[in-house]
């Protein structure tokens, strides 16, 4: 409810609450920030940092695989390894790199303030690096957890699992859950009700309707697996038998909670790059997204679909032939909204005057690569022919294309497009280029010999092989490859680092871009837009740079641009919950401590409320 | 298994709706002669119409819903998905412990009725704490929310004893899966009661130090849908677990 001013209501011995952290600069500011565009860049920089470190995984298991019969990281060190990389790739690395662009750009491209509840964001921001830390904290305490990361029963009872490994893993993807949940609610809630007028939601931009699909997977599938996790947790440390066959439990059921839950999750990383492709490919065609509505309900399709196909990860548990028909039938079916997309992005190409910049570099290469992983998914899709490609490298090929390919592309796509707008700087264009290509090339250099792999049988997650089974030149060769793909990507990191810190400043809209974001200055001041605008139609500032005529706007509140107020709660809370996780790791009092700590901060939360301020318009005509 | 008889459950709700009917009679009454239409001066009009501004004024959001709403509305549906999976879980293995005690040899029907009873109870309570607040009597408000507050309580109350007491059957979180399931399903609607019971509390107190006004009736509203799904997820929870162990037709 912004602009709704109301008085606090607070005892004298509670009236401290009302001084609210009002820094402008330094740490304390980032601490205490609510503004979408920092926490935005928090995630942006967060995730780098747990790409990095899922990277360096990725080249230690690439490492113990490049020749036969080595032994640098054996047994169950490997198998941490293979763990952590896949779920700090997929819950600390891709999924907050999503987060950072909505963060970013959903209030900028729906022309709103701020988001719902820019609190709450804050905790969202702090509770994923809390998981974060919980998460990566096993490997000094004690080693990470080694159960693969679909960690499935048995495999994770006390009886195989008894490090606290699989526990860390447990509540740190806990806490990211309530993270990913609570910002999926506020981005959902933003989008209902914060968009500018006359922006309904057939005018919004294909991006921010990608969001929106995306947060609904997220607060429909996160609960489910939040629930498969304390079921474990349960079984692990409290002596319940839900997956324990000898006592009537029924491993399965973990299988079918997680990937409930896990195959949407796939969507969740691919439909928000599928959104920032869908932006940039109309900007390098000079041309408008071809069949909008098509691509928006597409997506919607593929987000109501995601739901329907998660036992096609399960064919060869032996659920029986109809069940194994029917989810194939839906595996294929969910091929078509997808197709829809890949069909829409080609015809917007068609007869556009194409201009491969970077980002749109990325976008045609997702296009491609994502088709490849699209296709051999199709195959494993086929139960029949899923029984020859489970567990197998086939299937390694596979997700990372899609994930890599689908979700990574469309990320650095995002990064090169949206840096102006993030840091007010531009990437240099020519070694952009240089490094989009070698980052293309040793991808598939590295991902695609995986597929001949796979169909020779080389099983995923072995540690070792030997030299009669005739892998070790693939082997060898991907290893080289994939440290090609680490120094490559490591370097673009590097180049997005150094164009911030550079002078190269970017004009408010360096692409002649069609969406609200790029109508303001770059970076876009504190409060957005100094007018609300008004839309009337899709691509409202194309329209408008076209016709040469301004934006319509809301008139000016006289009270000045509304803001909402720092807080600290929003770190406090998350710092009780880190702690109570460490506590409930070790079943020490250390948990009460936590869950004290956020119970009295979530009380000042709530007693301190929205705190609003207003400041000044600038002047008229002066953006 | 003769102690088993509809008979309690059926004579609860009836007692329950009977009781319904009579307060929402009362309450149509006491409504009746407050909403006869009223012959307004042109004065009173522009007061009204000048509040009715001043109150939507400040919602200045897309649907004109405000955003807390919005936001209680899709968490809530998040949370059937939460208690889903929990409800799948206990279904699936309904039926499938090893060894005893199973749901018979513990429930008692008529003491878990009862309490469902007094939950179903503050919902309409709750009802009337938002009605109250929204026309500004503070003291109603306090009355019904301390009401509902009792309930909740009550509830709690009536939850730790069947806990209790089905330990001290044996029935214990690791003894079958039958408890697993069970304290997991039932112990995770009674944290959901026990937030809700804060949260009533929270606003009982509250109202003392003039945070709970007319203007801010919503606060009150989000408290009462929590409320009400909490209310709506028990009669789930109690139809699965409790209602589908009645012998009934077989």
């Amino acid at each position: 409810m912004s602009g709704h001013s109301h008085k606090l209501a607070l005892p004298k011995f509670l009236s401290f609450l009302k001084n609210r952290p009002t820094k402008e600069n330094g740490l304390v500011s980032w601490l205490t920030t609510v503004d979408h565009k920092r926490i935005g860049i928090l995630y942006l920089y967060t995730s780098f940092f747990f790409l990095f470190v899922g990277g360096i995984e990725a080249l230690f298991v690439r490492s113990q695989l490049s020749a036969n019969d080595l032994e640098i990281f054996v047994g169950s060190t490997y198998n941490q390894l293979v763990t952590m990389h896949a779920t700090t790739m997929i819950f600390l690395a891709i999924m907050p790199l999503a987060a950072a662009f909505f963060n970013f750009m959903i209030p900028l491209q729906i022309g709103a303030r701020d988001v719902a509840f820019p609190r709450l964001n804050a905790f969202s921001y702090f509770m994923y690096l809390a998981g974060g830390i919980v998460l990566n904290a096993s490997w000094f305490m004690g080693g990470a957890s080694d159960a693969g990361w679909f960690a499935y029963a048995p495999l994770t009872s006390a009886t195989y699992s008894p490090t606290h490994g699989v526990d860390f893993w447990i509540l740190g993807l806990i806490l990211t859950g309530i993270s990913s949940t609570v910002a999926a609610i506020n981005f959902i809630v933003t989008i209902i009700n914060m968009r500018a007028p006359g922006m309904t939601l057939m005018k919004m931009p294909v991006f921010s309707w990608m969001a929106f699909v995306t947060a609904f997977l997220l607060a429909f599938a996160l609960p489910v697996i939040t629930i498969a996790l304390i079921i474990l947790f349960m079984d692990r440390n409290y002596g319940t038998t839900f997956f324990q066959t000898a006592a009537g439990g029924d491993p399965i059921l973990w299988q079918h909670l997680f990937w409930v839950f896990g195959h949407p999750e796939v969507y969740i990383i691919v439909l928000p790059a599928f959104g920032i492709v869908s932006e940039i490919i109309p900007v390098f065609s000079r041309k408008p997204l071809f069949g909008y509505k098509l691509v928006v309900l597409s997506g919607a399709a593929i987000g109501f679909m995601g739901f329907t196909v998660w036992s096609h990860h399960m064919f060869t548990v032996g659920m029986g032939p109809i069940v194994n028909s029917a989810f194939s039938i839906t595996t294929a079916a969910i091929a078509i909204p997808t197709g829809v997309k890949i069909f829409n992005w080609i015809l917007t190409l068609w007869n556009g005057k194409i201009k491969f910049s970077v980002p749109m570099m990325y976008s045609t290469a997702l296009v491609f690569l994502f088709m490849v992983g699209g296709f051999s998914g199709l195959m494993h899709g086929a139960a029949a022919s899923d029984f020859q490609q489970h567990d197998t490298y086939f299937v390694v090929a596979h997700f990372h294309y899609t994930i890599l390919g689908g979700g990574l592309f469309g990320f650095l796509a995002g990064t090169v497009y949206w840096l102006p707008k993030f840091f007010g700087k531009i990437m240099d264009e020519e070694r952009g280029r240089k490094i989009f290509w070698w980052i293309f090339i040793s991808f598939n250099l590295t991902f695609f010999p995986m597929h001949f792999l796979g169909t020779s049988g080389m099983p995923r997650r072995i540690y070792t092989y030997s030299s009669d089974m005739e892998w070790t030149a693939l082997n060898g060769f991907i290893t080289l490859a994939s440290f090609v793909l680490g120094i490559a990507l490591l370097v673009f990191f590097i180049e997005v680092i150094k164009a911030v810190k550079s002078k190269n400043k970017a004009s408010a809209d360096p692409w002649d871009a069609r969406t609200l974001e790029w109508s303001i200055p770059s970076p876009p001041p504190v409060y957005n837009f100094a007018d609300l605008p008004k839309i009337e139609k899709i691509d409202e500032f194309w329209e408008s740079k076209v016709s040469n005529k301004p934006i319509k706007t809301l008139p000016r509140d006289p009270h000045g641009i509304h803001m909402p107020g720092k807080s600290w709660m929003p770190l406090i809370t998350s710092i009780g919950l880190l702690i109570a996780s460490f506590g409930a790791v070790y079943e020490s009092d250390l948990r009460y401590i936590g869950l004290g700590i956020f119970l009295l901060a979530y009380y000042g939360w709530a007693l301190e409320g929205e705190a609003e301020y207003y400041l000044p318009y600038p002047k008229k005509g002066k953006k | 298994m003769e102690a088993l008889k509809l008979q309690p459950v059926i004579t609860a709700f009836t007692v329950f709706g009977i009781f319904v009917c009579v307060l929402l009679t009362y309450y149509a009454l006491l409504n009746l002669f407050k909403s006869f239409p009223r012959i307004r001066s042109k004065k009173d009009k522009e007061a009204i119409a000048a509040e009715d501004a001043d109150v939507h004024h400040h919602v200045d959001t897309y649907t004109g819903e405000p955003n807390i709403k919005l936001f209680w509305w899709v968490f809530l549906a998040s949370d059937c998905m939460f208690f889903g999976s929990l409800i799948t879980a206990y279904l699936i293995y309904k039926g499938q412990s090893l060894v005893g005690p199973y749901p018979l040899d513990v429930f008692d029907m008529e003491l878990t009725t009862i309490s469902t009873f007094i939950l179903l109870l503050s919902s309409f309570f709750m009802v009337l704490t938002l009605s109250s607040i929204q026309k500004g009597d503070l003291g109603k408000f306090r009355f019904w929310c301390f009401a509902t507050f009792l309930c909740g309580l009550t509830f709690l109350g009536f939850q730790v004893y069947e806990f209790e007491h089905f330990i001290h059957e044996g029935l214990r979180l690791k003894t079958n899966l039958f408890g697993s399931t069970f304290y997991l399903l039932t112990g995770t609607h009674g944290v959901h009661v026990a937030i809700g019971v804060l949260w009533l509390l929270g606003m009982f107190i509250y109202s003392f130090w003039g945070g709970i006004t007319k203007e801010r009736a919503i606060e009150v509203e989000i408290a009462g849908l929590y409320w009400h799904f909490v209310d709506v997820v028990w009669i789930v929870i109690f139809s699965v677990i409790y209602l589908m162990e009645l012998p009934i037709g077989g």
